[in-house]
């Protein structure tokens, strides 16, 4: 009897603290959409329903720069690091073992040290050299901490390989680059997608970093709207910032579906042997 | 010879670059860190060339003390409270039905991926003195005076936790979905209440997660300088704001180096202890 009423006493609390921690999480997230569509300009109360400011932050020059910016720098970053990841990736595989321990373990250097001491690291090298903090900064810090990334999950796809494919291309009469873009690349290409969006979304949720790395006329979104929290802020930042959300979402949903397919095809082939 | 070089080269060309790239904008820039603490800085800002450990005695002045251990006591708190949160939650996940399971993963996730800017301009919008949970709480009758949330060091602790709890909570549902569930039918069947089993089993059990957890919180937690700006209005400087202050308005690049030093000892030192705790783990 006692056991049956405990359990129906804990059946309410495994759904109410979930709901209750998830709450915590979302609440302030909803809160900058809901008052992106506020016809009031103070984040206080919702007055009544408008869209105007998704039109009128095109008028915000510094906004929309600030915006181009973060989407320019993730870009092109994602770009290069998953270009430069992959094939390290690969070259990776076909390497003998000392080598490959050095820098495979020298890969997760940037992934262990604190982030703020990456900054600085690099805004006191960049000074060194006579580099200002600018856009090109942005993007190459942006490399240095998405590539060790890309190049764990490439390779992590790369590790369920079987060599003799490979051979037997070669044996086939294609050359390493031949090979490399018409057998390896096909089959790590999930890989290289979920590397890229890991990119990606690493690019557009850094502050740390970008606040060392970014010059003035090289300020990223996140950054411009900690600039501006203290001195109040119109909605047109948060019909910029629901669009941010908006896409982190989406991307992070493509990845996982991706990540879903690899799975299913893994689990298909496993079936067939 | 030249026949195994040619052999090697495309390898070379493969690996070369993301080699070259760590060597330059990892290893060089982190030896220059170290190099400028032991160096004196000068009265342009700059650095010169003369060798000293003024940096690493100036750490010892009380006020960097009261700094250090007021940011040593903000992440512990933040730890502590994660875990506290994030334990139950985490097992609760982990004992969900598995088609539930992947989406209640997935939700946690969300959010962190999200800048945390915006999500901690979230929590400015709804703390502020003029906010929406001050005009709430007065418009239902409960307060007659606006609350002063923002701008304390509660409201810096909440934002810490709020950021930071995704980190705890992945690492303890991964060891907590890993215990074989006929250790817990065998606890039960012998008779061992819930309590025990817990304490006895689960938490053991789990050890290495909530180490890993704790770490993962904590390390970042001592960097998150923005958050003491947007949610404590700067008022208590943490180390986060210390370092940042040294390279850009003190202009004390020895000092924050030095700061820098400390932090990766720190991290250095936490590394070691989980990697013993895994490696203790696995003889067992």
């Amino acid at each position: 009897m006692k056991l049956k009423r405990k359990l129906k006493e804990y059946k309410p609390i495994s759904v109410l603290y979930p709901c209750l921690v998830y709450l915590f999480l979302y609440v302030p997230i909803l809160v900058v959409i809901v008052f992106s569509f506020n016809t009031s300009r103070m984040n206080i109360v919702f007055e009544g329903f408008t869209v105007e400011w998704y039109f009128k932050m095109f008028e915000n020059r510094q906004l929309m720069d600030a915006f181009r910016n973060t989407l320019l720098v993730a870009f092109f970053s994602t770009v290069i690091s998953v270009i430069m990841g992959t094939l390290c990736a690969v070259g990776l595989y076909k390497l003998e073992s000392k080598i490959k321990n050095i820098i495979s373990s020298s890969l997760y250097i940037p992934i262990v040290i604190p982030e703020i001491v990456f900054g600085i690291a690099l805004l006191v090298f960049f000074s060194s050299v006579h580099l200002p903090t600018s856009m090109l900064t942005l993007i190459i810090s942006h490399i240095t901490f998405s590539l060790p990334f890309v190049v764990i999950t490439v390779r992590s796809r790369i590790a369920g390989f079987d060599p003799s494919i490979l051979e037997a291309a070669r044996d086939l009469g294609a050359g390493e680059f031949r090979t490399f873009m018409r057998v390896t690349l096909p089959m790590i290409m999930p890989g290289v997608i979920s590397g890229g969006m890991l990119a990606l979304t690493l690019s557009l949720d850094d502050v740390v970093i970008s606040f060392f790395m970014a010059g003035t006329e090289s300020t990223t979104l996140p950054l411009k709207i900690l600039g501006m929290v203290r001195k109040g802020v119109s909605p047109d930042v948060n019909a910029l910032s629901t669009l941010m959300i908006l896409g982190t979402i989406a991307i992070m949903l493509f990845s996982q579906m991706i990540q879903g397919k690899i799975e299913k095809s893994r689990e298909a082939h496993s079936g067939v042997e | 010879m030249i026949k195994k070089l040619g052999k090697k080269l495309p390898t070379i060309v493969m690996i070369g670059p993301t080699f070259f790239w760590l060597i330059l904008f990892v290893l060089i820039p982190l030896c220059y860190v170290i190099g400028i603490s032991f160096l004196t800085k000068n009265a342009y800002g700059g650095v010169d060339g003369i060798l000293s450990l003024q940096s690493y005695k100036d750490l010892f002045q009380s006020e960097y003390l009261k700094i250090f251990t007021g940011s040593l006591w903000l992440s512990l708190q933040t730890t502590i409270l994660c875990l506290i949160i994030g334990y139950p939650f985490a097992y609760l996940i982990a004992k969900a039905p598995a088609n539930r399971k992947k989406y209640m993963v997935l939700m946690i996730m969300l959010p962190f991926w999200i800048n945390s800017i915006i999500r901690i301009y979230g929590w400015n919008t709804l703390l502020r003195t003029e906010g929406v949970i001050n005009h709430l709480l007065i418009a239902l009758g409960i307060i007659s005076k606006p609350l002063e949330m923002l701008y304390t060091d509660g409201a810096v602790l909440l934002g810490m936790v709020y950021d930071l709890l995704p980190f705890t909570i992945l690492p303890l549902y991964t060891s907590i979905e890993k215990i074989d569930t006929s250790l817990l039918e065998a606890a039960r069947d012998l008779g061992a209440t819930k309590r025990s089993t817990f304490m006895k089993i689960i938490l053991p059990l789990t050890m290495p997660g909530i180490f890993a957890g704790s770490i993962q919180t904590f390390i970042p937690s001592l960097g998150l300088f923005y958050i003491s700006e947007m949610m404590g209005g700067g008022k208590t400087m943490y180390i986060g704001n210390l370092i940042k202050n040294q390279f850009l308005s003190a202009r004390n690049w020895p000092l924050g180096a030095a700061l820098s030093i400390i932090l990766i000892i720190i991290t250095l030192i936490l590394m070691k202890l989980y990697t013993r705790v895994g490696s203790l783990e696995d003889m067992a």
